[in-house]
């Protein structure tokens, strides 16, 4: 958004609560790479150059990209500056900070959508002997304890966590609730190659049926890594990951689990190979076939015949729990009637309802991918253009 | 607009359905409703449960009918066999949310459905009833539910529209997830 600010000549500052990739060096495990290739993360003016365009960035690569970025465009940030607090004024919004206030008349929000780990209210009852933490602040299995762990949670975070703390020797258990099974690698070519190419990621959000549904949907179950695996439920059960269901209940140091576990993997599968006749249909429509290997699909999900639907967290099989149970965006310090009553900012792809007010980088703003880093360039310029009409006085109504 | 031969008609009014979620969106206290049934005692394993009034849309709604059901046990139990057993009832329950959920999804997705079966199968060990062994549970060790579908769709359709079923079903949710319960004797 700086970039497109600065192409139209609108003067502006970026607001770092921190340094520049704050997020990057601070709430992001160790092993993590990015769940996007190389050749994906394309800013405005800026792509990826090296030698590895389908490899995945390391997070100290991820915050070299973004560091990098800030330089070559001469962001304007205001680094450890924490905003408090965004109040409307007459002609525009006062922003407050730890480092004094400013005046403006439009703001972009654009501090994410996972600043809080979400856990499940269940949690209350978890015996006090059990040590719990969030992907936000887990780093390596190292922090844990010997002993059994259990991961709630079966989307991205849930199943590199639960794979890597496995392979530590820790004997994990992960609760599924709803996920969203994808390979990483088909007929080839990367699965965000193909989702690239066949117009998947570029979907628009007035084109899909029920919006607020697909803007909730689960994280892709994804993971980035040299060998370009695929980390999924199968690949789990494969090292001796035991699977389970949707933790539904904590009564009495006993967690309860659904009995849903068949059905959500039967979705997750069915819904992954629509995804691929997707592909294939494009693929035969390009006369790509030939440059690719044949169409195949994967093994069904393996539930096994009838999974536990109970826990005894109070006899020490189980030492940790982790909570991979999804993020939330903290808006807390925005001082605006513009949140919708499960406290979410309401706008149309992100043109909030407050005139001169936009938000970015959060799941299907305006397209399937404007979470991704890859995401941001389109609705930047987008954003920029309808920013750019409000400070002309062209457009006064909030709409898009 | 749509032509003749596109018309899906399961029996399901999906635009009713559709607009009351918009609606309900915008009055979610609305959304609130209150299901209630009545249970008298008959004689031996035999009662008699009927259901007539819940509380929905902000206030009290009526069945066109009051619904009588009888349970009782077989003759293998001892008992008069006047009336499906209770569990019995709750696989009935179960099928038939499903089954409507069914019909609903097809509906939306404009998907024809011709027939529609299913068998619920539910095990259990009566020593868990009979108080033999506390190693065992009173309910179901599992339940199995297997459609026969037909319908103008793929076979990875009407699964699709099977799942979708079962993950908004209230019956499914109430088998499948712990609840709770209190009774209380006045």
């Amino acid at each position: 958004m700086s970039r497109c600010l600065a192409d139209r000549s609108i003067d502006h500052v970026v607001l770092e609560r921190g340094e520049v990739a704050h997020t990057w060096k601070n709430e992001r495990w160790d092993s993590l790479r990015l769940l996007t290739p190389n050749w994906q993360s394309r800013l405005p003016g800026y792509g990826y150059e090296g030698d590895d365009p389908d490899g995945f960035r390391t997070m100290s690569e991820t915050i070299d990209f973004i560091e990098r970025y800030a330089d070559v465009i001469s962001a304007p940030v205001r680094t450890n500056t924490s905003v408090t607090s965004v109040r409307s004024i007459d002609d525009g919004y006062r922003v407050t900070t730890n480092q004094g206030d400013w005046r403006c008349r439009t703001v972009v929000i654009a501090t994410g959508a996972c600043n809080v780990a979400r856990v499940p209210a269940v949690a209350e009852g978890v015996p006090s002997s059990i040590a719990t933490l969030t992907p936000i602040q887990y780093r390596n299995p190292d922090q844990i304890e010997q002993g059994g762990v259990l991961v709630v949670g079966a989307s991205a975070s849930g199943t590199q966590i639960a794979d890597e703390i496995h392979r530590s020797g820790r004997p994990v258990t992960l609760a599924a609730g709803e996920h969203i099974r994808v390979p990483r690698v088909y007929r080839g070519k990367d699965i965000k190659w193909w989702m690239d190419v066949a117009g998947v990621l570029d979907e628009f959000y007035t084109e899909v049926d029920n919006i607020d549904r697909v803007r909730n949907v689960p994280s892709l179950q994804l993971a980035g890594s040299d060998d370009r695996h695929t980390v999924d439920l199968n690949s789990l059960t494969d090292i001796g990951v035991k699977l389970i269901g949707r933790l539904a209940g904590m009564t009495e140091g006993k967690a309860q689990f659904s009995g849903s576990l068949r059905n959500l993997c039967a979705m997750s599968d069915l819904k992954m190979n629509r995804l691929l006749d997707r592909i294939d249909e494009w693929a035969a429509e390009h006369s790509f076939d030939g440059e690719v290997s044949p169409p195949h699909r994967f093994e069904p999900t393996r539930v096994e015949a009838s999974p536990p639907l109970g826990m005894d967290l109070t006899n020490g099989e189980i030492q940790t729990i982790v909570w991979a149970t999804g993020f939330r965006p903290d808006h807390s310090w925005l001082d605006m009637p513009v949140f919708d009553r499960k406290g979410r900012i309401r706008h149309d792809g992100g043109v909030v309802e407050a005139p001169g007010m936009y938000l970015m980088g959060i799941p299907f703003l305006r397209r399937r991918k404007s979470s991704l880093i890859d995401g941001a360039a389109d609705d930047a310029r987008d954003l920029s253009a309808h920013l750019a009409s409000h400070l002309d006085g062209r457009i006064s109504s909030p709409c898009a | 607009m749509s032509t003749p031969e596109k018309t899906t008609d399961n029996g399901v009014n999906v635009e009713a359905l559709l607009d009351a979620r918009k609606a309900l969106s915008e009055a979610p206290e609305a959304a609130q409703f209150m299901w209630r049934a009545k249970c008298e005692w008959v004689k031996g394993t035999h009662s008699r449960s009927t259901v007539e009034g819940f509380f929905g849309l902000g206030e009290e709604q009526m069945h066109k009918t009051k619904f009588t059901f009888d349970a009782d046990h077989p003759e293998v139990f001892a008992s008069e066999d006047h009336g499906a057993t209770p569990v019995e009832i709750v696989l009935a329950g179960l099928a038939s949310c499903l089954t409507a959920g069914i019909a609903s999804v097809a509906q939306l997705r404009e998907i024809q459905l011709r027939s529609v079966s299913a068998t619920v199968e539910g095990g259990m060990d009566i020593q868990g009833i009979l108080g033999m062994d506390s190693d065992v549970r009173p309910g179901f060790d599992g339940i199995k539910v297997t459609y026969k579908i037909d319908a103008d769709a793929t076979p990875d359709e009407i699964k699709a529209i099977v799942a979708q079923s079962q993950k908004r079903s209230a019956v499914f949710d109430v088998v499948t997830n712990p609840t709770n319960v209190t009774v209380e004797v006045n």
